[in-house]
């Protein structure tokens, strides 16, 4: 977190390159403050396991406290790149890839990046919640008791903070020691969110979190989705074309592992430059 | 259109003989199960219940009597088919069976059971005053008693009333005698031997400055005298001890045998009494009770074939969990690297097969191993390191518990190490990926989410590795295993542990029992009934695993949902 910050924060948010497509300058959502406009760079990005190619020199800029929105058929590698942005596609043996990845301008394959110290950076929430069977006060500090965060206070202070972010604490507060397993499927989810953002990270990737809940608790999680742009850099992986269109400031549209078409979200579900978009988005394939 | 009946009746559905051969299967295996386990119950239980004494008379000239007597008498232990038996005048085949009593009184008769053909026998009846009498030598003995014989000279006959009471209260007065002498032996002279022995070594090594020309006259004079003083007390618990002992020997009983021949024993020899046919059967229930526990509290006498079976059990138990404590962190970090770090491919794959083909090598290899490695090459190397002053007496360089725990260790550990790594595999991607994203490395995953889903299947590992060690007797044999250690590996005697100890152990006590014993016949019943106590002694091992395993199954549930 204490790295230097290569880019400087840019002074307008209008900034274009004519090699990428790029979405700032066109983002209707209302974004406070000045922010990055590529503080996630991706650069002719291509992946493989072992022999498998699943991504194609993938361009795309993400803005910082934007939600983005990465969508296709399954199998196009929007997970894949998603897992990449926090390294987490090293557990997998016989991977390569070529380009890089740049947060804040260094790339995150530098030799001399710690892959804990990228992580700590990155919060992820996973498709099926995976709470830890321990009580609900270990699960949101567990970033901290890793990082070796003794002082009870700070401790305290970060559960009611990043409960209250998930939108948790007032139906838990009185049970912070019982098990996280005993919570229900949207709860235990919230959970997972609040673990993520306890440590302070940048970026919240998201890999479908909603898609094995009911509609009450995917309401609620898109509501937290909204909340949470304010502080920080949201990249979701979605099957639902509706919540892509509810959250998302930009979307990108993957397909066979190319980038189809990115840009803000309106444009891509109203007027989308590609046909092979329209098609998906209209749900005519996919 | 219309099914006939009899077309419903001809379809089977396929594959339903298979099922019936599958319960064919769990059937025959349940129920030698329980034949092995109902027949280690009965005889292992029915050692321990007191029998009636049966008085026989035998017919006149029978070639059956006992040292001229046609009177004789004892337990009935087994009624059997005759291996031939004998014919009626017609030719018809008479009388088949026969009873083996146990007689008692080996002291007299030479052997402890003899077979008595029905067919000789006169009467039987069982006689009221007929007293059993466990003793310290030759096994009980059955007879009548005549007479209490008191050192003042006072004699008071069998049919006097007050005859039982004061029998009664002399057995008693003779058993605290006893435990009196074997606490001055064992303990105090025992703690004096100690201090002598130190002295010793201590006079050993100077003696050896000496010779090596330093001048350590002053410190030899003052362990000489430091043994001097040692003399005194323990001649006088050595007096006190001879004292007790001849105390034992003053008063006597006389009782006559049912073959009519009288003997006297010191009451000293005496450690129990009771009236065998007099007994209701909540006086047998009692007794039986009480015999179970002497049998689990109390040390083997007479060749193991008498007593109990305490340091056996303590000594497996110790041994036990000795194996437990070493193999259960030495097979969770070898499955730990094998599983989670080492790069699996066919070198790993090969470790994984060597691994599993170790718990195919017979157990008496592992012993030899552990006698030629654990006790002569690191037992001599620490010996000689450190016990050098005792040598040429071994320390560590002998068969002890504790080179027996490891050698077991090693014969066990596969079963430990493809255990854990079956519950590191079956850990969920979602719970390491969880952490992983937190920051975590990969051993705090490990130490903080990994290995506590998994140790419950790491018990599983550790409750079969316990039920193999437990029940092995081979490799035993030659690192530290004796028939006779009454001296436990734990006692209050500092370091408490005393791991270079030798010790007993249940499963070589059932061998020695049953084919190293003097008298087999009268080491059955302690055959079974150690046998029971071992299985006991296992399921009481395992139901700790097992209730752990479960408190930690319901801590560490995982699958949300």
């Amino acid at each position: 977190m204490d790295q230097p910050k290569a880019t400087p924060p840019p002074a307008s948010a209008t900034e274009t390159t004519a090699l990428r497509i790029t979405t700032a300058a066109a983002t209707p959502v209302a974004v406070q403050g000045s922010f990055d406009p590529k503080l996630i760079q991706i650069e002719g990005f291509d992946f493989f396991y072992s022999q498998n190619q699943v991504l194609h020199g993938v361009n795309l800029d993400i803005a910082e406290r934007h939600v983005t929105a990465l969508i296709g058929p399954s199998g196009c590698g929007k997970t894949t790149l998603l897992r990449n942005l926090n390294r987490m596609n090293d557990l997998v043996d016989g991977i390569y890839h070529r380009g890089d990845i740049k947060i804040r301008g260094e790339s995150i394959y530098h030799p001399h990046l710690e892959v804990i110290a990228l992580r700590k950076r990155i919060g992820m929430v996973f498709q099926k919640s995976n709470p830890f069977p321990k009580s609900i006060y270990e699960n949101v500090i567990y970033a901290l008791r890793v990082a070796g965060v003794k002082d009870k206070a700070k401790l305290d202070e970060t559960v009611e903070r990043s409960l209250k972010s998930a939108a948790l604490w007032d139906e838990v507060k009185d049970r912070l020691q019982a098990s996280a397993l005993g919570l229900s499927g949207g709860q235990q989810q919230r959970l997972c969110i609040a673990r993520a953002i306890a440590n302070q990270p940048e970026i919240l990737l998201m890999d479908e979190p909603c898609s094995a809940l009911d509609p009450v608790a995917t309401a609620k999680i898109e509501d937290l989705i909204l909340e949470l742009k304010r502080e920080f850099t949201i990249v979701i992986v979605t099957h639902n074309m509706q919540q892509a269109a509810r959250i998302s400031d930009t979307t990108a549209f993957f397909y066979l592992g190319q980038l189809i078409e990115f840009g803000p979200t309106n444009k891509i579900f109203t007027s989308p430059a590609k046909k092979q978009t329209e098609d998906y988005v209209t749900g005519r394939f996919g | 259109m219309s099914i006939k009946p009899s077309n419903f009746r001809a379809i089977r559905t396929p594959g339903e003989a298979w099922v019936w051969l599958t319960a064919m299967g769990l059937t025959l295996g349940l129920a030698m199960i329980l034949f092995l386990l109902g027949l280690v119950l009965v005889q292992g239980l029915s050692a321990f219940w007191p029998k009636r004494v049966v008085q026989v008379t035998l017919k006149a000239d029978s070639p059956q009597a006992i040292q001229d007597s046609l009177i004789l008498g004892g337990e009935i232990t087994k009624v059997q088919e005759k291996l031939s038996p004998t014919l009626n005048e017609d030719g018809t085949p008479g009388e088949t069976r026969e009873w083996q009593l146990f007689l008692g009184n080996k002291d007299v008769y030479g052997l402890g059971f003899k077979f008595v053909d029905l067919d000789q026998i006169e009467k039987t009846e069982q006689p009221r005053d007929l007293i059993k009498l466990e003793r310290l030598e030759y096994g009980p003995a059955l007879a009548y008693p005549v007479a209490l014989n008191l050192k003042d000279g006072v004699t008071i006959s069998a049919s006097a009333p007050e005859f039982r009471a004061e029998l009664e209260r002399r057995v008693h007065e003779v058993n605290e005698r006893r435990a009196e002498i074997k606490r001055i032996e064992k303990k105090e002279i025992g703690a004096i031997n100690q201090q002598m022995n130190k002295l010793r070594l201590r006079q050993r090594a100077l003696e050896r400055d000496r010779d090596a020309g330093r001048n350590v006259a002053a410190e030899l004079a003052e362990v000489a005298a430091a043994q001097a003083k040692l003399d005194g007390p323990y001649n006088e618990l050595a007096t006190r001890a001879r004292e007790l002992r001849a105390t034992q020997q003053e008063n006597t009983i006389t009782y006559r045998l049912m073959s009519g021949r009288e003997n006297t024993l010191a009451l000293g020899q005496v450690i129990h009494f009771y009236y065998p046919n007099e007994l209701t059967t909540a006086q047998r229930v009692g007794l039986f009770l009480r015999n179970v526990w002497v049998f689990l509290s109390e040390e083997p006498r007479e060749a193991n074939t008498e007593g109990g079976i305490f340091p056996a059990i303590f000594g497996t138990f110790v041994m036990t969990l000795l194996m437990s404590v070493v193999v259960t962190p030495f097979g969770v970090l070898a499955a730990i690297y094998l599983r989670e770090y080492a790069k699996q491919g066919p070198f790993v794959r090969g470790v994984r097969i060597a691994i599993n083909n170790l718990a195919g090598v017979p157990s008496i290899v592992f012993g030899v191993f552990g006698l030629g490695f654990f006790v002569y090459f690191m037992g001599g190397t620490i010996d000689s390191l450190f016990f050098s002053d005792t040598l040429p007496t071994p320390t560590f360089g002998t068969g002890g518990v504790m080179w027996a725990a490891l050698t077991l260790a090693l014969m066990t550990v596969p079963v430990v190490v493809v255990a854990t790594e079956e519950a590191l595999a079956a850990v969920s991607r979602g719970s390491r990926e969880g952490s992983l994203a937190c920051g975590a490395s990969k051993w705090q995953t490990i130490q903080r989410i990994v290995l506590p889903a998994a140790a419950p299947g790491i018990l599983t590992g550790l409750i079969l590795a316990m039920a193999r060690g437990a029940g092995e007797v081979a490799p035993l044999m030659l690192v530290g295993v004796v028939k006779l250690a009454p001296e436990l590996p734990l006692n209050l005697e500092f370091p408490f542990i005393h791991l270079d100890q030798k010790f007993m152990h249940l499963g070589f006590h059932i061998y020695d029992l049953g084919f190293q014993s003097p008298d087999s016949e009268a080491a059955k019943p302690m055959v079974f009934a150690t046998t029971l106590f071992l299985i006991a002694l296992v399921v009481l091992l395992n139901l700790t695993a097992i209730f752990i395993r479960n408190h930690l199954r319901k801590k560490y549930a995982t699958g949300a949902f």
